[in-house]
């Protein structure tokens, strides 16, 4: 399938990332009933529904090409938002392997890849790049391997070594991120990045994670999703950045709470690597304003429920307590009280 | 972790290496490249005998770059329970087996500065691909390759092309044996250690390790368990509500597939942990041949890994 692309997209300043009705249909809704609660909510990553942002292993969507220009702006200013340790360079080849196959092979119309043996020809049609390189010699790209393919792919990128039964995040790229930094996280355990995380570590979410991670197989790759809220379309909500979106949350009010308050939905994808034996995550965002997730009338019921009823650490932790009461006042006139059908399809 | 996918595979090569060992190639049959693969991985081999099937865990000792074929080394086991006498015995080139991909629990540690790698007997197999990787990234490593003798010492050819003076073998019929405490008393920081051979080397290179004070992280051992034969017993699977009936030359978990439950696992040779299993009643006793619970949770006799172990009792329940 063909995807329509608009290039023009903004998400900063302007701000005039919107999604069409058709990227609405398909937004991957987090919450399969009218309640939230953490869960090791963890399945296989194999083909979804046609259309669907599980359709293929990585999603390419309407928002592909402006979302790549906004990653180049952000590293423009901040390189330090890819980084990879020396001893990563082999799960480095790996992701553009994984990368560049599967673009290749669900979106033909739009990329290509030719292979003679360790001789590799790119072709990426929307950005229009065209690269002849050897698979293995970094020296035969214009960046790192993961560098140079991370800055054509949505969402962010994490790769792990595993070893001493742990895993360590030892390189990435990470420029769309819901408030946490590559730069503060590299080099630390699973645990260790996920030290903020509340209630967890508690329930033994991690260690139960991280049991099923080191055992993650070749060629079965699995999946999550998880979820935060962001005022403004924003992608860069980044520690590194707090000065310029952290005010934001101050900004919203009961007559701009439709269009600036966003769902933000994390598509997480988990690949066990094969020449490293590393493992990478990715965290594919999206977007919706309260105004287009209103438009499907379960989905308003939905999320009405699940802000109003959340746990209060969680609203914390998300960053939600300065504006939730103004989201769940938005979205109360959509409840009529009636239940909702379970599962998260549209309707 | 029961494996839908397995890749269809044909014996396109096989060579009598030593008087034991049996050099199998395999290639896709659907032509296609195979998976891109770690030094240290092993691939589950499920080979479909006359009246059951053997699911062996084989590491892969091939080129990891080099992805036309897989190569793995079988070595006859004397009191098999089929598998290995099944590929020496029924296995010939273009006979077809499937295979799971590769899975890595004998990975090499990217950060370590020096390795120096153990092997004895068929534990060069894994060892050989760790080599090319090794090679690959230009770091420092050393082979140590303890056989019976020379007729015993299989892929020495390709160990020399590679290691060079990096190989030392020792062969017991000349008296060699490997100086444990010269190697481990005298390695710079950063080095690690991997051992892959019969269980008294592997035992010996982990006490003597920790008399010298090397961390654990940096001892590495591998070391499938083929599952022992034993005794028949009945089993109770409460979830399954299914009685399943061991017998004696084979294992439980096979007994337990056989019935159509399954359990995840990765090696099959009593080292990932996967298939651990809770026991719900009891009354006997359970024969553990892991490598993975601890003495606490074996004489506890509320888990067992139905991989390779047994049990010798009037009544056994598991959590399955």
């Amino acid at each position: 399938m063909s995807v329509a692309f608009k290039p023009d997209e903004t998400f900063r300043d302007d701000f005039t990332f919107r999604n069409s009705p058709h990227a609405i249909r398909r937004f991957p809704l987090p919450f399969p009933e009218d309640k939230y609660m953490y869960s090791v909510n963890i399945e296989a990553h194999r083909p979804g529904p046609v259309g669907s942002v599980i359709e293929f292993a990585i999603d390419v969507d309407e928002h592909y090409v402006a979302e790549c220009r906004e990653r180049a702006l952000v590293l423009q200013e901040d390189p330090l938002r890819f980084q990879a340790m020396p001893h990563m360079m082999s799960a480095q080849w790996d992701c553009l392997e994984l990368i560049m196959e599967s673009l290749s092979r669900d979106y033909p119309q739009h990329f290509t890849l030719e292979r003679q043996g360790n001789r590799w020809v790119w072709t990426n049609r929307p950005l229009g790049i065209h690269q002849a390189f050897t698979f293995g010699d970094p020296a035969t790209l214009p960046q790192q391997p993961l560098d140079y393919i991370t800055r054509q792919v949505q969402g962010d990128w994490v790769v792990m070594d595993q070893r001493e039964g742990d895993l360590w995040a030892e390189a990435g790229m990470v420029t769309t991120q819901a408030d946490w930094s590559l730069n503060f996280d590299i080099g630390m355990s699973f645990k260790e990045w996920h030290g903020p995380v509340p209630l967890a570590h508690e329930m033994g979410v991690f260690d139960r994670a991280l049991k099923y991670l080191l055992g993650l197989r070749l060629n079965e790759p699995v999946r999550r999703l998880n979820w935060t809220m962001t005022v403004n379309p924003r992608l860069d909500t980044s520690p590194e950045t707090y000065h310029r979106w952290g005010t934001d949350r101050g900004s919203v009010t009961p007559q701009n709470v439709g269009d600036k308050v966003h769902l933000r939905v994390e598509l997480q994808g988990l690949w066990r690597l094969p020449r490293s034996n590393g493992i990478v995550f990715s965290v594919r965002g999206y977007l919706i304003s309260m105004r287009e997730l209103a438009t499907i009338p379960k989905w308003a019921k939905r999320v009405h429920r699940v802000l109003r009823d959340l746990h209060p650490a969680l609203m914390d932790y998300k960053g939600l307590t300065r504006y939730r009461d103004t989201v769940v006042g938005y979205l109360a006139p959509f409840d009529d009280g009636a239940p909702t059908t379970p599962g998260t399809a549209p309707e | 972790m029961s494996h839908a996918d397995t890749i269809a595979v044909r014996v396109v090569a096989v060579e009598q290496v030593t008087p034991q060992i049996k050099h199998f190639k395999l290639a896709a049959v659907d032509g296609s490249r195979l998976p891109a693969f770690s030094g240290g991985s092993h691939i589950i081999v499920v080979m479909r005998d006359v009246d059951r099937v053997h699911r062996n865990p084989y590491s892969l000792l091939g080129i990891p770059g080099e992805l036309e074929t897989y190569e793995i080394a079988v070595r006859r086991m004397e009191q098999s329970r089929g598998g290995s006498q099944f590929m020496h015995d029924t296995v010939q080139v273009g006979s077809t087996l499937e295979i799971a991909h590769p899975v890595n629990l004998f990975g090499l540690s990217k950060i370590g500065r020096k390795h120096i790698l153990i092997a004895g007997g068929v534990g060069i197999t894994p060892i050989l691909a760790q080599m090319e990787d090794l090679h690959q990234d230009s770091v420092p490593y050393e082979i140590h390759y303890s056989v019976r003798s020379p007729e015993h010492a299989a892929f020495l050819a390709r160990l020399g092309n590679r290691a060079a003076e990096r190989l030392n073998v020792y062969y017991d019929s000349s008296g060699d044996a490997i100086d444990f405490d010269g190697l481990l008393s005298t390695q710079p920081l950063g080095t690690h250690f991997y051992v892959c051979g019969p269980a008294g080397m592997i035992q010996l290179v982990l006490a003597k390790a920790r008399e010298w004070g090397w961390p654990e992280s940096h001892i590495h051992w591998e070391q499938f368990s083929a599952p022992p034969a034993g005794e028949a017993f009945d089993v109770h699977l409460a979830k399954a509500s299914l009685d399943v009936h061991v017998v004696p030359d084979q294992s439980l978990l096979e007994c337990i597939e056989a019935a159509g439950v399954e359990v995840p696992y990765l090696c099959r040779g009593g080292v990932c942990g996967f298939c651990r299993t809770d026991v719900l009643e009891l009354d006997g006793e359970l024969i553990h041949n892991d490598h993975y619970l601890s003495d606490e949770e074996k004489a506890s006799g509320r888990v067992i890994m139905p991989c390779v172990s047994r049990a010798r009792c009037r009544k056994l329940v598991l959590d399955l």
